[in-house]
């Protein structure tokens, strides 16, 4: 038995006295003794080929220890980059070198690289290098890249397609269509998203020459899945590497799978004997930094008049970029869960991946699930405007209910639980849904534009199970590891393979344990970022898998504690093992609670005599292996009015009900989701990756990508239902990337609910002023036009 | 060529030589060993850098090193009193204004500048007196949350939260 007092309180941060007070170790912040600087050169093309490089005047500059191209890390650099299986295994994966040999294909990508003993040195020798490129034909549009006799991003392809992958055949649809009463259709784009962690990538790297030992500091998400291809690609041991990462400034997806710097920064440590170290600048962050998003949706919806749901067909045509790397096809998961919180007798989906002149996208905050809500719950609100009922009923009528769970949704996955209609109708109640409607309709008269915007979201997170992840990833499981130590005086220090890039993890995990083994919370230390210390491996963090996987380890091996400490406790207390009683951090023999021993002193005697077979010391090491993906869901709601004569959108409410299961810490749960929430209000209004036609980066810098600050986003009004996952034991699910999952359908379904009675009935993403100005001229002038064509009539 | 630059960086004076082309930030972190004032980009848009120059808020990346001579700096570093931190760290901490960090000593010194020049501020000037700064973690709401908690301390309105201490019942 265990108390519960930690898990479910606001407690504050542990990590913060370090980060506020400016003492945190971020990888720019450490050095080494003799370090030297890398910078790397770039090509400005989006795709050409290299007729030559020559770096005579760079070798010689004041500082330059070398420069290195692509030949000189032969021998060293063994093994291609390339792209797991992942959702789409038959695809065409060209191979990577680190460095372009000989043509790169996207404005970027690094041709080579020098090493200075200062970064002003290195800096300076790389203008002085001259590469002779011979520019190639580039495909930058999405669309453009269909088409055929379209350039080509890879020479050596015979068209720009990566994969083409049917999920579902259209056959399985056609009885849905053929039925329909009322057929919706859209084209929904999903605009390509720099991740902007406020901490750029920075890798620094150290040989040791005659111990054959290679560290790496770097910020990532993942060390050990970092150490794993570093190992292979430099051609050691793992056991030969170790990987560091203290604080991280962000990731988001982006620090996820490794980059051709990072396996540059260590050999060429390797090369020359000599720490080097490499720290991104913001631009080349923008121009390199795996891409979110990029893709459009070609989506249609067979429904009948009284807006029961038939069938869905839907097309996602997705942008892989100049390369296919690491988890590229990752957001092919949008297809599976396309049907949302909804029951649908057929889906029938099919994804294209296509090469394009452009940085290789990934995952980003949500990966595929934020695109998945967005096209159903616009697709929701369509049908719903079709059929003139009100989209909250829609969705209540199609929901999948609570009886009905575990429910196995479309694609054979199967839902663990679920109350949507609960979240629906508390968002409505907080919001006051009837209230606002009476408003609009006023404010209609009025000759102004309110809207309001549902988003009734789910998301399937946690990642594993193994059974199902090792054929995505070539035989990894995606599990997660625990270790706990005990020492002599009772404290704990706690290793775990999930590393927190600004999750309050120390925080949150020590809870756990407090909670689990009964020990004073200030003598847990929570320890990650370190692939020399704690179990052998671990996954890392990223689609909210940290507490559903990783807290769940960390559960497990409290369990094996309790388990071991029994048997010392029946030792020191003189009792048979079944007589003892664990019970808030107390040992006791069954009906004597007054004589009881508390872990600290039962950790003591672990090191002390024990009887024969009962080992020293009071540790464990755990490895979970979730049984299913766990399943949060909720209801965000926007009310934004729209301004007819500027196009600007201003958010005047924004309610979110969300249940993320059994809460740990509810301050971390709330501000993971109004960050969350922020960056769907990013890519919903501001931010968008602009490319000109020939792949050049027009949003290189904050100057012209348009991050939110603080006048953007909105005060937010935020409450839970809580259904319990009954995945796992503690009944927690993910929440880091819930808001962005949620809220772009929120905001884009309450603009066009505001532009309504203007016959706009969709809007791209982002809804700029500009982009809605237009639409609304547009739609004004066509108004003008009927009404004078009908003047004319009568 | 390399000049000859005398500051005073959290009360304590210092002189170096740098290259005038070196920023301030950069001499703040690898000069004076500083690594709590973080770079964030290369345009001057994110305000990580952010740091006090004779009082007033200045993104260190605008600036060179050397026209900080005979200026008194005011880093990140030089806020807390030993270990009692600044009402304005101490209300980032209890309002979870923070979460990777990255951009965070960069608020607080806005923030610093704001509450000297504006110690009870609007809502809406708190959103204004930060707008030079960008964060990606926490949609800015418990940001402006802290800042409003520290000048209700600062102003005396408000007494400073107690941090929750947080022990279990039993167990030890």
């Amino acid at each position: 038995m265990s108390v519960t007092q930690l898990v479910g309180a606001k407690i504050h941060r542990r990590e913060d006295p370090r980060l506020v007070s400016g003492h945190g170790r971020y990888t720019d912040d450490l050095t080494r003794s003799g370090l030297v600087h890398a910078v790397f050169v770039r090509s400005p093309y989006a795709h050409a080929r290299i007729k030559s490089i020559d770096v005579t005047d760079a070798t010689k500059a004041p500082g330059v220890v070398a420069v290195l191209t692509a030949r000189d890390f032969e021998g060293v650099i063994l093994g291609p980059m390339g792209a797991a299986p992942g959702l789409a295994p038959d695809k065409k994966v060209p191979e990577r070198f680190p460095l372009a040999k000989d043509e790169v294909h996207y404005q970027g990508d690094p041709v080579a690289m020098v090493v200075a003993e200062t970064k002003a040195q290195a800096a300076d020798a790389a203008q002085l290098i001259e590469v002779d490129y011979e520019q190639l034909p580039a495909v930058s549009d999405l669309e453009a890249a269909l088409q055929p006799g379209s350039a080509k991003a890879r020479s050596e392809l015979p068209d720009n397609v990566c994969w083409d992958l049917t999920l579902v055949p259209w056959d399985a649809t056609n009885d849905a269509f053929g039925k329909a009463e009322v057929v919706v259709k859209e084209r929904i784009y999903q605009q390509r998203l720099a991740p902007v962690p406020m901490e750029t990538r920075a890798v620094m790297a150290e040989w040791a020459r005659f111990d054959g030992q290679l560290t790496v500091w770097m910020s990532t998400q993942n060390p050990h899945l970092i150490r794993l291809p570093m190992a292979l690609t430099l051609g050691l041991g793992e056991h030969k590497v170790r990987v560091i990462s203290h604080d991280v400034g962000g990731g988001f997806g982006s620090k996820i799978d490794p980059y051709p710097e990072d396996f540059l920064v260590a050999a060429a440590a390797k090369k020359l004997d000599r720490p080097v170290k490499w720290n991104e600048t913001r631009t080349e962050s923008m121009q390199n930094a795996y891409a979110g998003r990029g893709q459009y949706y070609d989506v249609e919806v067979a429904a009948k008049k009284d807006g029961t749901l038939l069938g869905m067909r839907v097309t996602q045509t997705l942008d892989v970029g100049g390369y296919a790397m690491g988890f590229c096809t990752f957001m092919v998961i949008a297809l599976i869960v396309s049907g949302g919180a909804y029951k649908w007798p057929a889906i029938s989906a099919r994804s294209i991946g296509l090469f394009t002149n452009k940085v290789p996208t990934d995952a980003y905050r949500g990966a595929g699930r934020p695109e998945a809500t967005h096209l159903v719950e616009r697709m929701m609100d369509k049908l719903a405007a079709e059929i003139e009922m009100d989209p909250a009923e829609l969705r209540r009528k199609n929901f999948v209910q609570p009886g009905e769970f575990p429910f196995t949704q479309n694609f054979g996955f199967v839902i663990d639980s679920g109350d949507y209609d609960k979240a629906l109708t508390k968002a409505m109640e907080l919001a006051g849904y009837q209230d606002l409607r009476e408003r609009q309709a006023q404010l209609r008269s009025q000759g102004r534009y309110l809207g309001i915007g549902l988003s009734t979201w789910i998301e399937l997170c946690g990642f594993g199970p193994a059974a199902a992840m090792a054929p995505a990833t070539g035989g990894l499981g995606l599990t997660e590891s625990s270790q706990i130590r005990f020492h002599p005086t009772g404290s704990v220090n706690v290793y775990v393979g999930t590393h927190s890039h600004g999750q309050g993890h120390d925080t949150t995990f020590s809870q756990i344990v407090a909670d689990q083994l009964g020990v004073p919370y200030e003598s847990v230390e929570l320890h990650h970022g370190d692939t020399a210390e704690g179990p052998g491996f671990g996954f890392g963090t990223y689609g909210s898998r940290s507490l559903a996987v990783g807290g769940m380890a960390i559960y497990m091996s409290c369990q094996k504690i309790v388990e071991k400490a029994k048997k010392v406790a029946a030792h020191v207390l003189e009792a048979a093992e079944e007589d003892i009683v664990f019970d808030q951090g107390r040992f006791y023999v069954k009906g004597s609670p007054d004589k009881s021993k508390v872990m600290g002193e039962i950790a003591f005697a672990s090191f002390g005599p024990l009887p024969p077979g009962l080992e020293q010391g009071l540790e464990a090491t755990s490895y979970f292996d979730p049984p299913n993906l766990v399943w949060p869901f909720g209801t965000h709601l926007c009310v934004v009015e729209v301004d007819p004569d500027t196009g600007h959108v201003d958010i005047q409410k924004y309610v979110a009900v969300d249940d993320c299961g059994v809460i740990i810490n509810p301050m971390i749960v709330d501000g993971q989701l109004h960050g969350g929430v922020a960056q769907a209000i990013g890519q919903a209004l501001y931010e968008e990756m602009v490319y000109d036609d020939s792949g050049q980066l027009k949003s290189a810098t904050f100057l012209d990508y348009a991050m939110p600050s603080a006048n953007e986003i909105p005060e937010m009004v935020l409450d839970k239902t809580v259904t319990p996952s009954p995945t796992n034991a503690m009944g927690v699910k993910g929440i880091g990337e819930a808001g962005t999952i949620a809220a772009s359908a929120a905001i884009i379904n309450a603009i066009c609910d505001a532009l309504r009675p203007l016959g706009i009935d969709h809007v791209d993403m982002p809804a700029t002023p500009d982009r809605l100005w237009k639409q609304i001229q547009e739609a004004r002038s066509k108004a003008v036009s009927s009404d004078g064509s009908k003047g004319g009539a009568a | 060529m390399k000049h000859k630059v005398a500051t005073t960086i959290n009360g304590r004076g210092r002189e170096d030589e740098v290259e005038a082309r070196l920023l301030l930030v950069h001499y703040i972190r690898d000069v004076a060993g500083l690594t709590g004032t973080h770079v964030g980009c290369d345009t001057s848009q994110c305000g990580a850098c952010t740091v006090l120059v004779d009082g007033k808020a200045v993104k260190s990346c605008t600036m060179f090193a050397v026209q900080a001579e005979g200026r008194q700096i005011e880093t990140i570093e030089g806020l807390a009193d030993g270990d009692n931190l600044h009402p304005i760290q101490q209300a980032f901490w209890d309002e979870h204004g923070l979460q990777c960090g990255y951009c965070t000593p960069g608020f607080i010194m806005a923030a610093k500048y704001l509450l000297d020049t504006n110690p009870t501020p609007t809502e809406d000037e708190i959103r204004r007196g930060l707008e030079g700064n960008l964060c990606r973690c926490t949609g800015y709401v418990n940001i402006i949350k802290a800042v409003k908690t520290a000048s209700q301390v600062m102003s005396g309105q408000a007494r400073p939260a107690e941090t929750p201490v947080a022990t279990p019942a039993s167990g030890s």
